[in-house]
C-alpha cells in the first residue's frame, strides 16, 4: 500500500464496502435534481468569479475574470515599430495551431492544392489533442444512429448547443473515423474488424472508440507524421500568432507570429517577428485551461492560454458560450506532484465508482461531466471528502472494481498510460483506489462559427476547442476529439476553397488595432495587461 | 507544513528545491521560464525528456521531467531537441508490407542488440523487442509493443547503431492501422447510410421539436445496458 496514514486506513473502508457495492447501482438523477446540483455547486455559477466584458462584439456578456482581462488587454505590438509591409511568407491558407484541428485543416487544405503554412506555439502536436485519453465518439453501430448521437450531445449541452453544428458533428462522425483509420490510426477492434466501443458519460449507446488510453496521442502522432511527410506544407514551430493582419475593409489577410526561439534572453531582448500573408486564416489554437479559472488546477497542455480568442476578438469576431468551462470530475488529487492531471473518464466507463470518505457512492458515475464534478464538489464541501497530506479534499475512484467486473488484467490492458502514471508514485491502480477532484479541463465556448467554420469576420475560420457552439454548455466525453477532426477537416476545406476566390498581394495593416484602441479609450478602459498570454509563468510557484 | 529542501544541480548549477517537486516543477521553482523541454505536463508528449545522474554514481538515468520526482544530488539536463532522421514517405503510396519498413529504415538491420534503447525508455517499453519484431517482419507485434511510445527520442539519442527506432515504430503502427487491421464493415455501411440520407428526417424532427418535448424525449431515451 503506497498511501501514508491516514489515507491508508481510509482506503481500507473502500475495500470493505466493495462487495455490497458490486450489487448496487446508484440511481441516475432526474432533470430537476441535476439542475439544482449544478446551480448550487458548479463553478460556472459562482457569480463573483466572473466579469462583464465592456468592449468588443461581446460587450455586456459574462466571462471568467481571467479571460476578460486578456480579451480586454492591449496588443503586444503596441509601441513597437514593426514593419508589416514585407511579408516573410505568402500562402493561401495559414493555420494557426498545430494540434488536432490545425493538422486536420492543413491536411485537407493541402489535399485541395492550397499552399498551406502551419504556425504553432510550441512543437507540432503540442496540444490538448495529444492528452485526450478517453476516446472519440461516432454512431456507427447497428443499434445506434446519428440521431441518437444528436440527442445525447444536445442533452449533455443542456439544449443550448447550436443545432446545425451538432448535426454536422454527428453526421460527419463516421467519415471522420474512416479518415483517421485510412491515415493509419490503430483503433481498438474485435477480431472480425468491428470497433470495440464503450459508454461515456451521457451516452445512450456505446459509441466511444478507443486506442487503449492513448486515443488522442495515437491520433495526434499519426496526423503529425502525415503532415511531416508532405514537404510542400511549411511548418513554423515555436511561432505563436500574436496578432491578426487585416486590410482596410477589416477582412483578415494574415498574421504576425512571434519567434520564441529568437526573441529573448537577457543579452539580446529583441522580439523577432514573422509576417505571414494569407488569403484565409484558420484559428485552431485550442483552449485556455492554463488561465486557471477560479484557481483550479488544469489538465491542459502548457500552451492552452486562449490566445486565439484574444486575436479573433480584437479583429471583431463574435464569441459564444464564453461563460461556461468544463471541470473534468476526475483530476488527480493525490499524489501532489501530478495534481490536476487527468484521470480519464474511461475509468468510469469501465466500471469504477466514485466514493466519499465513508466508502459510499454519492452519484451515478456516468452522469455528464458537469453533474459529476458538481457532486464531488458538494461531497467535499459537506465534509465527506478525503483530506490529503497536501490538505486538499478529494473523493475515491475505485479502480480495483474494474478488475472484479471485467476480469483480472483489465486495468493494465485498457489503461496502460494511467497505470504507468500512478506506478511512478508507487500506487497500483488495479489494487488500490485513487483520489480525485475536479480539474479545469475544457473551454466549452469560443469563437462563434457556422458548419463550415466561418466566423463573422471575412476570411477568418475557427475550428476545434477555440470555437464555440457545438457543445453548448457542457461537452460530452469523446466529442472533443471528434470535434477537432470533423471541424478541422471542414475548416481546411472551406478555407482552401475560399482562398481561391481571393487575389494575391493582399493589403497588410493593423488598422483593427487602431479601432480597438479607440474603443478602449471611448470606454475609459486602461488595459490591465498585454495579451495574448502565450505561456503561463510558473517560476517559484507550484502548479 | 515545513518543506524538506534538497540539493540538485541543473546543468551544473546548484539549486535548493523542495523534495516534493517533479523535475519540471523544480526547474520552474529555480527560476527557469521554460519554452523548450516542456509540453503537455501530463506524460503524453515527450517534450521533457531528461537525462540525469546522482552524484557519485557514473550511470546515466532517463526520465520525463513532468512525471518524475527530484532526488537529492540529482545532476540533470534536458534534451529539448534531437536531430533524428525522418525519411519522407507517403503512407497512401505504400502497400503495407514488412519489407517496406526495412526499405525506408534499412539501418534497422544493423541493430546489435545491446538493449541500451530499452534501458533508456522512460515509458518502460521493450524497445529492443519491437526492433527485433521489425527485423523479423512482424509488423503487428512491433505496432503492439511500441504502442505506448511518446516519441521523446531518448532511445535514439543513446543508440550506438544510430537507429531511428521511434519513427520506424510509428510507421509500423500506421501500416498496421491502415493495411493489416481487419476492416470495420459497420463503419463502411454507416457512411453509406449517412450519404444516402437515411438519418436526415430523424435529425430534422429533433431539430424542429419544441424544447420541452425534446427534453422529454431526451429524459426518456433508452440507454444501452452495460452488458
Amino acid at each position: 500500500m503506497a498511501y501514508p496514514s491516514p489515507l491508508n486506513e481510509l482506503a481500507t473502508r473502500v475495500a470493505q464496502t466493495r462487495p455490497e457495492r458490486l450489487k448496487q447501482s446508484f440511481p441516475r438523477l432526474n432533470a430537476e435534481e441535476k439542475n439544482k446540483l449544478l446551480h448550487e455547486y458548479h463553478p460556472d455559477y459562482r457569480a463573483d468569479t466572473f466579469s462583464t466584458l465592456r468592449v468588443g462584439p461581446n460587450a455586456g456578456d459574462r466571462t471568467p475574470r481571467e479571460l476578460a482581462i486578456l480579451l480586454e488587454g492591449e496588443s503586444l505590438l503596441k509601441e513597437t515599430s514593426l514593419s508589416i509591409n514585407q511579408p516573410d511568407y505568402d500562402c493561401d491558407v495559414l493555420v494557426i495551431g498545430g494540434g488536432g484541428a490545425g493538422c486536420a485543416a492543413a491536411l485537407i487544405a493541402d489535399d485541395l492544392g492550397a499552399k498551406v503554412i502551419v504556425a504553432t506555439k510550441l512543437r507540432l502536436g503540442d496540444a490538448n489533442t495529444m492528452m485526450a485519453q478517453g476516446g472519440i465518439q461516432a454512431a456507427d453501430k447497428d443499434n445506434d444512429s446519428p440521431a441518437l448521437h444528436y440527442l445525447d450531445v444536445l442533452g449533455g449541452g443542456h439544449f443550448a448547443n447550436i443545432p446545425e453544428l451538432v448535426e454536422t458533428l454527428v453526421t460527419d462522425a463516421p467519415e471522420a473515423i474512416q479518415w483517421l483509420e485510412d491515415l493509419g490510426v490503430m483503433f481498438d477492434k474485435n477480431p472480425d474488424g468491428s470497433m470495440k466501443t464503450i459508454h461515456g458519460g451521457g451516452t445512450s449507446r456505446k459509441r466511444m472508440h478507443t486506442a487503449r488510453d492513448y486515443t488522442g496521442a495515437e491520433i495526434m502522432r499519426t496526423l503529425r507524421d502525415e503532415l511531416k511527410s508532405r514537404p510542400q506544407i511549411t511548418v513554423l514551430e515555436f511561432s505563436p500568432a500574436i496578432e491578426l493582419l487585416t486590410d482596410s475593409n477589416g477582412t483578415v489577410t494574415g498574421a504576425v507570429l512571434l519567434n520564441l526561439n529568437l526573441s529573448g534572453n537577457a543579452l539580446s531582448p529583441n522580439y523577432h517577428y514573422t509576417i505571414v500573408r494569407a488569403k484565409t486564416v484558420v484559428i485552431a489554437t485550442g483552449g485556455s485551461g492554463r488561465l486557471h479559472y477560479q484557481g483550479f488546477p488544469t489538465s491542459n497542455h502548457y500552451g492552452a492560454t486562449g490566445d486565439g480568442l484574444v486575436l479573433a476578438y480584437r479583429a471583431g469576431a463574435r464569441l459564444a458560450f464564453i461563460d461556461t468551462m468544463q471541470y473534468h470530475p476526475t483530476g488527480v488529487a493525490y499524489p501532489q506532484q501530478i495534481i490536476g492531471q487527468l484521470v480519464t473518464e474511461k475509468v468510469r466507463s469501465l466500471g469504477a465508482q466514485l466514493l466519499n470518505v465513508d466508502g459510499q457512492q454519492f452519484i451515478f458515475p456516468l452522469e455528464t461531466r458537469d453533474v459529476v464534478a458538481s457532486a464531488i464538489i458538494r461531497e467535499c464541501q459537506k465534509g465527506k471528502g478525503v483530506v490529503t497530506p497536501g490538505n486538499i479534499s478529494g473523493v475515491w475512484l475505485d479502480t480495483p472494481m474494474i478488475e472484479i467486473l471485467r476480469g483480472p488484467g483489465t486495468v493494465k490492458r485498457e489503461l496502460p498510460a494511467m497505470v504507468r502514471q500512478f506506478a511512478r508514485f508507487g500506487i497500483e491502480l488495479d489494487k488500490e483506489p485513487i483520489l480525485v477532484y475536479p480539474t479545469l479541463h475544457y473551454q466549452n465556448g469560443g469563437v462563434a462559427i457556422d458548419p463550415d467554420c466561418r466566423t463573422n469576420v471575412p476570411f477568418l475560420f475557427v475550428a476545434g476547442e477555440a470555437s464555440g457552439g457545438v457543445h453548448g454548455r457542457n461537452r460530452l466525453m469523446g466529442n472533443s476529439l471528434l470535434d477537432v477532426i470533423v471541424f478541422g477537416r471542414r475548416a481546411g476545406n472551406a478555407a482552401a476553397q475560399t482562398a481561391r476566390t481571393r487575389t494575391a498581394n493582399l493589403e497588410l495593416t493593423l488598422k483593427h488595432l487602431e479601432k480597438w484602441d479607440q474603443e478602449l479609450q471611448k470606454n475609459n478602459l486602461a488595459p490591465v495587461t498585454k495579451s495574448p498570454l502565450i505561456l503561463p509563468d510558473y517560476t517559484k510557484k507550484e502548479v | 507544513m515545513g518543506e524538506n529542501m534538497i540539493d540538485i544541480y541543473i546543468m551544473g548549477e546548484h539549486h535548493r528545491v523542495p523534495d516534493s517537486l517533479t523535475i519540471l516543477q523544480a526547474l520552474e521553482y529555480a527560476g527557469y521560464r521554460l519554452i523548450r523541454g516542456v509540453g503537455c505536463r501530463g506524460g503524453f508528449c515527450g517534450a521533457c525528456a531528461t537525462v540525469y545522474r546522482i552524484a557519485g554514481d557514473y550511470r546515466l538515468k532517463f526520465a520525463l521531467a513532468c512525471q518524475t520526482k527530484v532526488e537529492p544530488n540529482m545532476q540533470l539536463a534536458m534534451i529539448p531537441y534531437f536531430p533524428a532522421h525522418q525519411p519522407r514517405y507517403r503512407l497512401s503510396e505504400l502497400k503495407g508490407t514488412a519489407q517496406e519498413v526495412l526499405n525506408i529504415y534499412p539501418e534497422m538491420l544493423t541493430c546489435y542488440g545491446c538493449n541500451t534503447c530499452t534501458k533508456s525508455c522512460p515509458q518502460e517499453i521493450d524497445v529492443l523487442g519491437y526492433v527485433s519484431a521489425i527485423i523479423r517482419g512482424d509488423i503487428p507485434l512491433a505496432a503492439d509493443i511500441s504502442f505506448d511510445c511518446i516519441m521523446c527520442g531518448l532511445c535514439v539519442s543513446r543508440c550506438p547503431a544510430e537507429l531511428v527506432k521511434h519513427h520506424a515504430a510509428l510507421l509500423c503502427r500506421r501500416i498496421y492501422g491502415k493495411f493489416l487491421a481487419p476492416r470495420s464493415e459497420h463503419l463502411k455501411q454507416r457512411i453509406q447510410e449517412v450519404k444516402s440520407g437515411k438519418f436526415t428526417a430523424a435529425i430534422a424532427e429533433l431539430k424542429n421539436m419544441p424544447p420541452e418535448e425534446l427534453k422529454k424525449v431526451y429524459a426518456n431515451r433508452d440507454i444501452e445496458p452495460e452488458e
